[in-house]
């Protein structure tokens, strides 16, 4: 008793598994892992004993404790092992339980051991044994386990026992898998259950078959009449669902089979009252048979049904069956449009989900704008993650294939900086990718971005949310780079330095501080009249009453007219401005901000004096002084006027190559690094409106008004559309003008109140139908796509050997003895028409060369399972000795075997429509 | 085919795991706990999918229990709630009006019943009453064994070899 071996009071006193069950329920949660690892201790001895009955319930209760407290059970692979070859029943199957469970066929070594014990319990005569030898095969199987069992497998496939057959039949899916070889051996019995008469039977051969087809279905093509059969007969609702899946894979393959399963199909689909059914029905109609038109119909309208149903399964599942036939036939969607927007407020996600994917394939370039709108009333109400979801939907759908469905490019900026400004709104990154991806494709949006960036900018509020973070960057780069199209540069620099930017990441700070150098190089640079005016100017004067900003040109009425809405007192002021704000941050941590910090500064300090000096000089002094401060500002605004463009990743591709240039192989990597720098275009995003607009603004008053500082162009009523759209984030005394306007706003309360889906049926009822006011009014604007690059190309898969292997196989099975017996085929074809089964008659005789060919093919495979069947057994031992003899030998010839089945098969025309 | 079938009490304990593609005991930990997160949560009244890596997981509630099963992408989920339906009805014949209790003590029959049902992820047997006959005839198996085990002169003789 001393010692720690297992003794008499070891089995006497064993804990059953009842205790430990109770024990482990008895004991708290913090007690637990203590009382188990203490079980575990009694366990380690107690299986090491002799007797059988203790080491079972050790067994038993480590078996326990694996599958529910996931213990590792690997130090007692070797009892499992051991005690598999008790002959009591009961300990084999806590043996074989416990191997089924915790055994990995690819890493534990002990299921070589079990090889003998499982080959013995196959060939046992208590069938009990059988079957617990194959549901652990099942379970188990690796390579050489499949190899060594093959042929008790293939003996159990006709076994007399049903239950013992079908279980045969499942196994031998792994290992099918496994061991491909195998396939050769037991093929032809799996085909020959097909026409069993046992439901058990069928039901585990279709099963098998519909696993095998979804990897390779071409190689059971010539199985089609045995499926259709099926089809046609049984009616067991399993049986069915797994050759609807059949027919799914394979009438793609071959029109006619399509032709010929669609009508019991539907049959099927309206005789059911099994809903399983009937929707694997609906799935195979609009998967695999939509070019059927009068069963995709009934398909869609069985959808509808589900769609109507108050069963949450069914509306998640006709959601789906909608989704996919989406892709071929919108107008199934269209018609149920109502259906689908209603379920955008479902209450399950699952269903809601599917509802947005189906919404969002609906896109089209007329109801993108409503269906955005509709969208975004349901994000504002939804929760964070559905409303990041709906974000994310629409932020994909926008902008696939560049942006192919926008045609309002201004009103997607604008909506792209609402999104923004949602709360839970956490899909910051694309939207700034948008954002600038947007200002460097399209021009013609540009006026529009930098308004809406210069929104993003100004808003104090922004800048705590940390998932926009990114979207402020992006509008602070757009504001910069695009800052003369700005209506108020000096607001601009103050948004872009207020106090809160220290909320930002360096990285986004650096953003900050360099389109602030934009900002200023370009004011000063209007200031001393380079180009002859001011890009853009304010739009309404009576808004702007900040000191900083001057926009009147009653101070400096005598100076050259380029200065007419700077003054020094401006420029200087914004000047201190940037230098009170960005002084500490030359001293900054962090080397981007404050280097950007520096330079900027470095700037002031040059143009400081030169512009203070005009003040205590003479006009000489100061002409000469603004001369000089206008050759460096011009030097530093024409490295910024330089238009930045995307890119093609192959553009360098394209330059030819100058004679005498020699490009080394080896450099060739540069290409991808060069693609990523921004090609300079001409720099001329010059300002050739506001030319214009100067001759035209003779006086200063007529300047002043809002409507003409503006060139005539649409842009000036864009302005003010989105002003009004905006009134909220414009500076408070344009207020009377935003209240009334016909105009609907885009993030109105409005929207927010329409709770109803009915409402929204609505809202999609229009824009779904009738939707092409906006179109003739505004041309698309031209957005810069590189016709290459862009594309991702996709590498295609390789297809798995080991799935090659067994379609390699089947093939050469079901086809390849045909092919190598070809010069009998006429013989046989006579003698097989009435062979052939009932499926040949309709089609008639249209094409006697091919039916003969077929038919002979159909007959010869008819004929093997008949006349061969004996033969298969001299086969099969001869398969059996070579196995034994040469594996890898067989292996290898297998594998050639496999290669000319593969040639031989392409001759074959499958028959079994004929 | 169906790659796990779990069985899931409210409170999240696990009362039987079946794994019929291979995953390591991480991997399995980590696949429980995420999804009796998932499907827990979940309201009664919702439909009994959830989409779960590429796969899709057909859950179905009985009294405290939570019946998961998990499927490739294109497999029915209707015919694997009624193969759901099918396990618990053959239970509770089993067990004569199933608790999960009778799961909880009898973890291995529990197994047994659904290697009945199930083999290598694929449905074997769709008739009740031949599974209920087979079940039967294995414990009747099993009882006569361990009669002859338990008895007193068995161990002593045991004891004394």
């Amino acid at each position: 008793m001393a010692g720690g071996g297992p003794s008499l009071m070891d089995s006497l006193f064993q804990r059953s598994l009842d205790d430990l069950i109770k024990g482990l329920r008895l004991s708290s949660p913090d007690n637990k892992l203590n009382f188990i690892s203490k079980s575990l201790d009694e366990i380690r001895r107690e299986i090491k004993s002799t007797d059988p009955q203790t080491k079972s319930t050790a067994l038993q209760k480590l078996t326990y404790l694996h599958s529910l407290h996931a213990v590792d059970m690997s130090f007692a692979a070797f009892h499992s092992v051991e005690l598999s070859s008790s002959a009591i029943h009961s300990h084999k199957r806590v043996a074989f339980l416990s191997a089924a469970l915790s055994f990995n066929p690819s890493t534990t070594d002990f299921i070589l051991l079990l090889t003998h014990q499982l080959r013995k319990d196959l060939s046992s005569p208590n069938h009990h044994d059988v079957s617990l030898a194959l549901s652990t095969i099942s379970s188990i199987c690796n390579p050489d386990l499949a190899r060594d069992l093959t042929p008790e497998l293939f003996t159990l496939l006709s076994s007399s026992k049903m239950f013992v057959r079908k279980k045969a039949i499942a196994a031998v899916l792994r290992v099918f898998e496994q061991y491909p070889d195998a396939v050769r051996v037991c093929f032809k019995r799996v085909v020959e259950n097909l026409e069993g008469a046992d439901m058990g039977v069928l039901s585990a051969v279709v099963g098998l078959f519909c696993e095998l087809t979804v990897n390779e279905p071409r190689s059971y093509l010539p199985l089609a009449p045995e499926f259709y059969k099926i089809l046609v007969d049984c009616r067991n609702n399993w049986v069915l669902i797994k050759v609807l899946k059949i027919f799914a894979k394979l009438a793609p393959l071959e029109p006619r089979l399509g032709k010929r399963v669609v009508e019991p199909i539907c049959e099927h689909m309206g005789r059911t009252g099994a809903k399983s059914l009937a929707f694997e029905c609906v799935r195979t109609i609009v998967t695999s048979l939509s070019e059927h038109e009068s069963a995709l119909k009934l398909a869609v309208e069985k959808m509808r049904e589900f769609l109507l149903d108050d069963d949450p399964n069914l509306k998640y599942l006709g959601l789906q069956a909608l989704a996919i036939v989406s892709e071929k036939h919108m107008w199934a969607v269209l018609e149920n449009k109502e259906l689908v927007v209603k379920a955008l407020s479902d209450v399950d996600v699952n269903i809601k989900l599917e509802a947005l994917r189906l919404v969002m394939s609906m896109v089209s370039e007329d109801n993108v704008m409503e269906i955005c709108r509709i969208l975004m009333s349901h994000a504002l109400k939804s929760d964070p993650e559905f409303c990041n979801e709906i974000l994310e939907f629409i932020l994909l759908t926008c902008s696939r294939n560049v942006y192919e469905v926008i045609i309002d490019f201004d009103w997607y900026v604008s909506f792209l900086g609402e999104m923004a400004r949602i709360p839970h709104c956490q899909k910051g990154r694309e939207i700034e990718a948008q954002l600038v991806d947007i200002g460097m494709r399209v021009k013609d949006a540009r006026l529009e971005l930098v308004h809406v960036a210069r929104d993003l900018v100004i808003d104090p509020a922004l800048l705590g949310n940390l998932y926009i973070h990114g979207v402020l960057a992006a509008a602070a780069w757009v504001s910069g780079e695009y800052v003369e199209l700005s209506r108020n540069p000096f607001e601009l620099m103050e948004a872009l330095l207020q106090p809160r930017t220290s909320l930002l990441p360096p990285s986004v700070r650096a953003v900050y501080i360099q389109s602030a150098f934009k900002v200023l190089t370009f004011c000063i640079y209007s200031y001393l009249g380079l180009n002859g005016d001011v890009a853009s100017e304010p739009v309404s004067d009576t808004e702007l009453d900040n000191d900083n900003v001057v926009i009147t040109h009653k101070q400096t009425p005598s100076t050259s007219s380029s200065k007419h809405n700077l003054t020094q007192e401006s420029i200087m002021s914004l000047l201190n401005l940037i230098e009170t704000n960005l002084g500490p941050l030359a001293g900054s941590d962090e080397v981007e901000v404050q280097e950007r910090a520096s330079n900027v500064l470095g700037l002031i300090k040059l143009m400081k004096p030169r512009i203070i000096g005009g003040l205590n000089q003479s006009e000489e002094d100061k002409i000469k002084e603004e001369l000089k401060a206008s050759e460096t500002i011009k030097l530093i605004y024409d490295a910024f006027s330089e238009e930045l463009a995307p890119v093609s990743l192959n553009s360098q591709e394209r330059v030819p190559i100058p004679d005498g240039l020699v490009l080394k192989e080896n450099l060739n990597e540069l290409e991808a690094i060069c693609g990523d720098f921004k090609l300079p275009l001409s720099t001329s995003f010059s300002l050739v409106k506001t030319r214009m607009l100067e001759k035209d603004a003779t006086s200063i008053s007529e300047c002043q008004s809002k409507e003409e500082s503006e060139p005539s162009n649409e842009s000036t009523s864009l302005l003010s559309e989105h002003r009004k759209r905006h009134g909220l984030y414009y500076l408070p005394s344009e207020s009377k003008e935003s209240v009334s306007n016909d105009y609907p706003p885009a993030h109105d309360p409005k929207d927010k109140a329409i709770d109803e889906a009915e409402d929204l049926v609505k809202l999609t009822e229009q824009s779904l139908v009738f939707k092409k006011k906006s179109n003739p009014l505004k041309p698309r604007p031209v957005v810069l796509r590189l016709d290459d690059g862009e594309k991702s190309n996709f590498v295609s898969k390789k297809l798995e050997v080991k799935e090659d292997l067994i379609s390699g196989a089947v093939q050469e099975v079901l086809l390849g003895t045909e092919a190598s017996t070809s010069s009998s085929i006429s013989k046989l074809s006579k003698k097989s028409s009435k062979g052939v089964p009932e499926l040949k008659d309709n089609t008639g005789n249209n094409d006697l060369s091919e039916v003969s060919l077929a038919g002979s093919g159909r007959k010869k495979h008819n004929k093997e399972r008949k006349h061969k069947s004996s033969g298969k057994e001299k086969e099969e031992h001869n398969n059996k000795d070579k196995q034994k003899s040469d594996r890898r030998h067989s292996k290898h010839k297998s594998r050639q075997r496999a290669d000319s089945a593969l040639a031989a098969q392409s001759q074959v025309i499958p028959d079994f429509l004929l | 085919m169906i790659h796990f079938v779990l069985l899931i009490s409210r409170q999240g304990k696990v009362r039987l795991t079946k794994w019929y593609s291979p995953y390591t005991q991480k991997e399995r930990t980590k696949i429980i706990r995420e999804l009796s997160g998932t499907i827990l949560t979940r309201a009664p009244k919702l439909c009994n999918f959830v989409e779960w890596r590429g796969f899709k997981v057909v859950y179905k509630r009985y009294a405290s229990l939570y019946f998961c099963m998990c499927v490739d992408q294109d497999d029915n989920e209707l015919e694997i709630l009624e193969i759901i339906h099918h396990f618990v009805e053959i239970l509770d014949r089993y067990f004569g009006s199933v608790c999960e209790l009778d799961l909880i003590f009898n973890f291995h029959k529990a197994y047994f019943v659904l290697d009945e049902i199930l083999i290598a992820g694929e449905l074997q047997e769709s008739s009740k009453k031949t599974v209920a006959r087979l079940i039967a005839a294995q414990d009747s198996l099993v009882e006569v064994a361990k009669e002859q085990e338990s008895s007193i002169s068995n161990i002593i003789a045991q004891a004394t070899k």
